[in-house]
């Protein structure tokens, strides 16, 4: 199978790791450069392909795309996973925007300081328990009986919004206690052939950012 | 109230709010902020709109009471029997209503490419009233800085390959409303910073002249000023922030 798609970041989750769960989900094969020193970064850039001289950076069908959200909508756009009509875009782009929001605090959260650490993981969890999670638990209850969050189809808000929990489950493993209607949600869409193939080791999927390893990542930046 | 009295009271409610249903209403202070380049896209696309403005604490938690912020956040927009929240949900649902998406996938892809370039050069400047003077002396910089070197030379040299008037396309679109917005945004800030950049300068005359967006920048209009002190003071009430 020819490969469809070519990321350029470095080997860790960042701002690339949505993408890559949009790509694995829409059958969309990959592959991925890494770039390891801050010297790799600036090849890049002087290489001219880096429209904002920022990763990430996608080569898709024939196009160098950068920044994330014109990289996901293209993707869930091409792959049928952005809704049958305007409305239904709309409540997808409500419900991915903010599991973005999210996604940002969990995605800085290794960068502050040991001594603020425990803090900002208290305003995350605060932040999923009572803003986030507790909206899209409404919304499952509203269209019970549904398997997908809008429009009774699969959609990006269906893979964007397990990640999220997921990375959130990593930083509090209980985090869906008082959550039953996305406990079930989460355990349904898992069980997805594509998302469970991603789930599995050996996949692109990357893992947490491991402590040593986050000086060098912070250099390359 | 006599019965022909409250007859006529209702019928001219029903025809009010018949009228009011298709104009969005947008939640928000009455400031820029987020809501800034709503505003923006809604004017340029023709679509008159009314704002209810954010004063007090109470109004908040109205507002938080009554389940209409979907996230407990502002913006919000009222807009065709959707309580819509996310700016950039809501840009992309105006702009694809109102034909300034481009037409087909590709045109999207660099319209999103581009409106988000300009979306980040925006937020520099969007939270630049919340720093000390030393910080805001770094920031300005750092505005100057991207503005010149990052996003100015990179709209400059598409219009330059593109050749035509606008960003993506033959027609506006979004990513043109954005970008003319981010133009006067730091234009406030820096008077010279298209000094460089001829076709940026041609640019921006030929779309301050489109009707509505030149109808957007006379006084009078729903366009917001800078912020000043008033606003941060009145965030900060509404928010109960320190």
């Amino acid at each position: 199978m020819s490969v469809k798609a070519k990321l350029h970041y470095f080997n860790g989750r960042g701002r690339m790791e949505t993408i890559r769960w949009l790509l694995a989900v829409a059958g969309v094969e990959f592959e991925e450069y890494f770039f390891e020193t801050r010297e790799e970064l600036i090849k890049l850039q002087q290489s001219g392909v880096l429209l904002f001289q920022q990763v990430p950076l996608v080569e898709i069908d024939g196009m160098n795309m950068v920044q994330t959200r014109a990289i996901l909508n293209y993707i869930a756009a091409k792959h049928n996973l952005y809704g049958k009509h305007l409305k239904e875009r709309a409540l997808i782009d409500m419900y991915v925007e903010a599991t973005m929001d999210l996604n940002d605090l969990v995605m800085c959260h290794p960068m502050q300081p040991p001594e603020g650490r425990e803090k900002n993981l208290a305003l995350i969890v605060d932040k999923a328990t009572n803003r986030y999670f507790p909206a899209y638990e409404k919304v499952i209850l509203k269209d019970h009986g549904q398997d997908y969050l809008v429009g009774n189809q699969f959609s990006r808000a269906d893979v964007q919004v397990p990640e999220t929990i997921l990375m959130m489950e990593e930083m509090k493993p209980d985090i869906l206690a008082k959550f039953p209607l996305l406990q079930g949600f989460k355990a349904r869409i898992s069980n997805n052939p594509t998302i469970k193939k991603f789930l599995q080791p050996g996949s692109q999927r990357k893992s947490e950012i491991e402590e040593k390893m986050i000086p060098q990542v912070m250099k390359i930046f | 109230m006599e019965f022909t009295e409250l007859e006529s009271s209702l019928r001219e409610q029903a025809i009010r709010s018949s009228l009011m249903a298709g104009k969005p209403k947008l939640y928000y202070f009455n400031g820029r902020g987020r809501m800034e380049s709503i505003r923006w896209l809604l004017a340029a696309a023709g679509i008159e709109f009314v704002e209810e403005f954010l004063e007090t604490r109470e109004q908040y938690e109205k507002l938080l009471q009554d389940g209409a912020l979907l996230f407990q956040q502002v913006p919000m927009v009222e807009i065709d029997g959707m309580k819509m929240v996310q700016t950039r949900a809501i840009l992309g649902y105006i702009a694809a209503k109102h034909n300034l998406y481009g037409k087909d996938l590709k045109e999207r892809a660099l319209i999103d490419m581009y409106v988000e370039g300009t979306r980040d050069l925006i937020d520099l400047i969007r939270v630049h009233h919340k720093f000390s003077p030393e910080e805001q002396e770094k920031n300005l910089a750092l505005i100057n800085e991207r503005a010149t070197a990052r996003y100015f030379p990179v709209y400059e040299k598409v219009l330059k390959d593109h050749g035509t008037e606008f960003l993506v396309g033959n027609q506006l679109t979004w990513a043109d409303v954005q970008l003319i917005e981010a133009i006067l945004m730091v234009e406030e800030k820096v008077s010279t910073v298209l000094s460089k950049f001829p076709l940026l300068q041609d640019f921006k005359t030929r779309i301050c002249n489109i009707p509505t967006i030149k109808k957007f920048l006379q006084p009078g209009s729903q366009r917001k000023p800078p912020p000043d002190e008033s606003y941060v003071v009145t965030a900060n009430r509404v928010f109960n922030r320190k």
